[in-house]
């Protein structure tokens, strides 16, 4: 039986991360599984946790009036969503729907918070940990939004 | 008339017939691979179409209308040409809408190809768009002897999931596991299933041995030099990536300058270059 301390280390997100640091964040953490096609967040609720996929994959997903939901992400093993945990107004601003069974690792928002706040080099290893994460995906929206596949106009 | 007959016997295409004269074929088959993309089975008329080396080009002439670089996306060594055509513009559209018995010309083939003959090494072929068409000869030359390589992914990036061209095909192959197949796409609805991001994203996925792989990547220039860094940076040696460039070929001959990039010349030094050549030419602008 994997502890949460064990599925922490092993994922990419921690790789690298003081085995002290992951003792802490494993108090925040629980072992969670979706089925497909179940929703995880909705835009604007609480984001009060935030996920490391372990296993399947999930759809981040904007409904536009009048479009219909449009997927913009999917992200699976070894991946994270709900970064919007760490800065306010610590709200979802999309939503989250499995696309198969998934596993994951939930890190409570609020006990995470508070460790950061108690444990400053907890807070900076995580923030250098989700800074990739951000600018990986903000190049990544930026390139999407190029169309490149699209006709040249 | 003398120094043109000279030319013409110094610029042959690859199978020794005269490039600057296009060669008479018929369309005999047209089908749609994606919304506005078509594919052409083509027959020439005087014999069987030259062979060709996966990765090149022909000169496609819609009579009347002109003439346009098309890559070649059929298997080598078979009957008839196929070529895939996006329709974009005046002669794109002519090409495209050639009908069954419709005469066109071809003059090739043009360029240089992919490394297909690197035995033994992991094959990562990453696609953008319709940059699958002048990969998927070298899919098929893969298929044909699979033994010769080690593991062979494609990556394969999409607009949307009805923009994936030859999607049946890329499930079928799927479905045998010769290669293994990862799509996305940048934008999808509810009932797609797969990826949706950027095709960098897919390349954490893959397991990449930076001492035995190449990498052969045809997509839009921006797509290309993302990922050229991206493997870069995981390790792979620039002079083990491949691109293939697209530039406003015309003569095909090197004679012109139309698809000139710094120093070189696509149509006669490409279109399939390593990304260490082209690297410091794809980050000049306006160039």
């Amino acid at each position: 039986m994997e502890t949460l301390e064990q599925m922490l280390g092993a994922h990419p997100f921690f790789a690298g991360l003081d085995p002290s640091f992951i003792g802490l964040a494993s108090g925040c953490a629980h072992d969670v599984s979706f089925a497909a096609g179940e929703f995880i967040c909705h835009e604007g609720d609480a984001a009060d946790r935030f996920y490391l996929v372990r296993e399947g994959h999930v759809a981040l997903q904007i409904s536009a009036p009048g479009r219909g939901v449009a997927t913009f992400l999917t992200v699976g093993p070894g991946e994270v969503f709900g970064i919007n945990w760490l800065a306010p107004p610590y709200r979802w601003s999309y939503d989250a729907r499995t696309v198969e069974k998934t596993h994951a690792v939930a890190l409570d928002a609020t006990c995470l918070r508070v460790k950061c706040e108690n444990e400053p080099a907890l807070g900076y290893a995580l923030t250098k940990r989700v800074l990739p994460v951000l600018i990986e995906r903000l190049h990544a929206c930026r390139t999407q939004l190029l169309d490149l596949y699209g006709v040249p106009s | 008339m003398a120094l043109m007959s000279a030319h013409r016997l110094s610029t042959t295409s690859g199978c020794g017939v005269p490039a600057d004269v296009p060669r008479l074929g018929y369309v005999r088959g047209r089908r749609s691979d994606a919304p506005g993309v078509w594919t052409l089975d083509i027959e020439m008329a005087d014999d069987a179409p030259c062979d060709f080396a996966p990765g090149q080009f022909n000169m496609l002439t819609a009579f009347g209308v002109g003439e346009a670089a098309i890559s070649i996306s059929g298997a080598p060594g078979g009957e008839r040409l196929i070529h895939t055509i996006r329709d974009v513009g005046p002669v794109s559209h002519a090409l495209a809408n050639l009908a069954p018995g419709d005469p066109i010309g071809v003059r090739g083939p043009f360029g240089v190809g992919w490394p297909m003959a690197t035995p033994g090494s992991d094959v990562l072929i990453i696609a953008g768009g319709l940059g699958l068409a002048p990969l998927r000869p070298s899919i098929y030359d893969i298929l044909a002897r699979r033994d010769a390589f080690g593991a062979v992914t494609l990556l394969y990036g999409s607009r949307r999931p009805e923009d994936i061209v030859f999607h049946a095909e890329v499930e079928a192959w799927r479905r045998e596991k010769k290669i293994n197949i990862e799509l996305t796409v940048d934008h999808a609805g509810v009932d797609w299933r797969g990826h949706v991001g950027v095709v960098t994203g897919l390349l954490p996925r893959v397991q990449l041995d930076p001492s035995r792989a190449i990498a052969l990547l045809c997509g839009p220039e921006v797509m290309m030099r993302f990922v050229g860094a991206a493997l870069t940076e995981q390790g792979l040696d620039a002079t083990k990536i491949f691109v293939s460039m697209e530039r406003n070929m015309k003569c095909a001959i090197g004679h012109c300058g139309h698809c000139q990039l710094g120093p070189t010349f696509i149509c006669r030094d490409g279109p399939v270059f390593t990304y260490e050549r082209m690297r410091p030419l794809m980050s000049v602008k306006e160039l």
